[in-house]
């Protein structure tokens, strides 16, 4: 095993990692406004993937360019998925609202298997394919614009939340609701803006991720699960916790892979969970 | 936190711990006499295998209620223990040549076992560290039986077909109503137990600290303890169903076993009957298995999909509409009667 070899698992690593990291800022912001994990996080990152695969197919528009339609699709889910479910759950025992998301997860699969079957699908000829080479090092085209556009949305994300006007509400309202309130935000607008928001998040990464990664119903239950590791590694409702956190994991999963079994990929990202939350519960930079 | 509790404690108290109401009583003993004499109407095949998931499904929501209602810890792992009790009497009658009446014990026993080891450090995670890190723990006993070589790897265990011991087999392939006994038994075996739990002082204390841990813990209760007690009750109840299972179907693989579906099933199960309540389960089986199974007959083969539509739905509605259950629907003061005597 040369050392060119761990260089390629590394990059590939973090590439994958970045894109981590954009699906758990997605979550962490959720959890961080309203303390409700969204276990349909990865069931949405499906349907945001099949929405890039049929405006492809159906009208031919390409992944990239169909991300602003995707995103305005998972925005008007997010606010409905708050306006119809978790609004009314907010006050609700932990059980409830897990419940509840659970509950969601289960319907949004179930109703992918229906309409689409559990068929594998692929996106043929993206605009975006093909792979490189820098010293020895191959590196996929799809998953270094992944990566690339995952990480702008990732910048913009965070200039959002700490330098706009919404941005600084939404944190108001994540610190102390009745605070946020009394000075007149309101809360209900600034929770639908959040899923809005974390839905957005996950539209980006899977019209990315479409361009090389098979569009089936089951594909966001990884995905979801890498996500809680990197929210809890992180620490739930850090943005840059999460962004840092993706990448650890990234790297994790495929030098892990590389170094010891790669069957066996999923238990070190487990592991890494299992260690953080036992260890320091909080989070590498959370503030529960 | 409620006065009009105590009287009712003390009342409690005073009775010996296998009391029951005059009426109750009664309720159970017939409806349990029927159920054991139900084979005898000459059901037809499907009438008796949709019994016995009911009974099965209802006996695994139980062991999932034992856990959320008595510590209030949520697990989405609970089909650790189905897997273990499956893959525990299979091993034992497939490489070892025992019978699965020991297998069943055996699963049991490894399931307290391991419901133990992993309970010492995740039980002190709260709310939903806990419930991820046991869905991430169901998944990873999943992959390692998939590619664990003495155990038949993907394929899993194929329990090869004994026709001339049928008792030490445990395989009763002319009628299934041997199972339907099997399982009812399990039961209810897991209802009494349930209910002497939730007489006991284990009980109270289990209540006591779902309910205000740091005031349980300055009265004296070993609050980590005790947790790991009720976790390895219920992984304990758990394990047997999956024996049960393996009987039943003759085939364990990693995907049927291990599958995270189960675990979603069981807290679908009690959450829609009733979380915390010995009745929840049992209704909440009763109402949902026989929608899936009827929906995989009018719809073949797309129907596991339908059901879990449904399944959805419903779960969203009581979630918003009545947290507490479909028990909670049942009048009050007829429950507080139950309780209360």
């Amino acid at each position: 095993m040369t050392s060119q070899v761990i260089i390629q698992a590394l990059i590939s690593g973090i590439l994958m990692g970045l894109i981590y990291a954009l699906i758990a800022a997605g979550l962490s912001l959720i959890f961080g406004l309203m303390e409700i994990v969204n276990f349909a996080h990865g069931d949405h990152l499906m349907i945001s993937m099949f929405s890039a695969f049929w405006f492809w197919m159906l009208f031919g528009i390409d992944p990239i360019f169909s991300i602003p339609l995707t995103i305005l699709l998972m925005a008007a889910i997010g606010v409905a998925t708050h306006y119809f479910i978790i609004r009314k759950i907010l006050n609700s025992t932990m059980l409830v609202q897990i419940c509840a998301t659970f509950g969601l997860a289960v319907v949004l699969r179930a109703l992918a298997q229906l309409l689409f079957t559990p068929d594998f699908r692929t996106i043929k000829n993206p605009i975006i394919q093909g792979k490189f080479e820098i010293l020895g090092i191959f590196i996929g085209k799809p998953q270094l614009y992944a990566s690339l556009v995952c990480l702008i949305a990732f910048i913009l994300l965070y200039f959002f939340v700490t330098r706009t006007e919404a941005g600084t509400a939404l944190q108001a309202t994540s610190q102390d609701r009745q605070a946020a309130e009394i000075l007149g935000i309101p809360s209900n607008k600034m929770f639908a803006l959040g899923w809005a928001i974390g839905l957005s998040c996950v539209a980006v990464a899977g019209s990315m991720l479409s361009n090389f990664y098979y569009v089936f119903p089951d594909v966001g239950v990884n995905f979801s699960l890498f996500a809680f590791v990197a929210v809890a590694l992180g620490g739930f409702g850090s943005i840059t916790g999460s962004l840092i956190a993706g990448i650890i994991i990234g790297i994790v999963e495929s030098v892990g892979g590389l170094l010891i079994d790669p069957s066996f990929k999923l238990l070190y990202v487990f592991a890494v969970y299992l260690f953080v939350v036992i260890v320091r519960p909080q989070g590498i930079f959370g503030r529960y | 936190m409620n006065n009009n509790i105590s009287p009712r404690l003390l009342e409690a108290k005073n009775e010996p711990l296998w009391y029951f109401n005059k009426n109750s009583l009664i309720i159970i003993g017939v409806v349990i006499l029927s159920l054991f004499l139900f084979p005898f109407t000459s059901p037809s095949k499907f009438a008796i295998h949709l019994m016995m998931m009911i009974f099965m499904h209802a006996v695994m929501a139980q062991s999932w209620n034992v856990l959320a209602g008595f510590s209030g810890q949520i697990s989405l792992g609970h089909a650790i223990f189905f897997g273990i009790g499956a893959y525990a009497s299979a091993y034992f009658y497939v490489k070892l040549h025992i019978t699965p009446w020991i297998g069943i014990l055996a699963g049991i026993g490894i399931s307290g076992f391991v419901a133990m080891l992993i309970g010492i450090p995740i039980l002190r995670l709260k709310g939903h560290y806990f419930a991820i890190a046991t869905l991430l723990i169901g998944i990873s006993f999943q992959v390692v039986f998939q590619r664990w070589p003495e155990v038949g790897s993907s394929s899993g265990l194929w329990i090869p077909i004994n026709r001339d011991s049928p008792w030490t087999s445990m395989q009763f392939h002319k009628s299934k109503v041997a199972y339907y006994y099997i399982s009812l038994i399990f039961f209810v075996g897991s209802f009494f137990l349930v209910w002497l739990l939730n007489r006991s002082k284990l009980g109270y204390r289990l209540r006591a600290i779902r309910d205000q841990s740091d005031a349980a813990s300055s009265l004296g209760i070993h609050v980590s303890k005790y947790k790991i007690i009720a976790f390895v009750i219920s992984a304990m109840i758990m394990a047997p169903m999956g024996s049960i299972y393996a009987q039943y179907v003759l085939i364990v693989d990693p995907n049927n076993a291990f599958n995270v579906d189960i675990s979603i099933l069981v807290l679908l199960i009690s959450v829609m009957g009733g979380v915390g309540n010995i009745w929840g389960p049992i209704i909440g089986s009763a109402i949902l298995i026989p929608i899936s199974e009827f929906s995989r007959i009018y719809f073949g083969g797309t129907g596991r999909s339908i059901d879990l539509i449904v399944y959805g739905v419903l779960i969203i509605i009581i979630c918003i509409f009545r947290p507490a259950g479909i028990v909670s629907l049942i009048p009050r003061s007829f429950r507080e009667r139950e309780k209360a005597k």
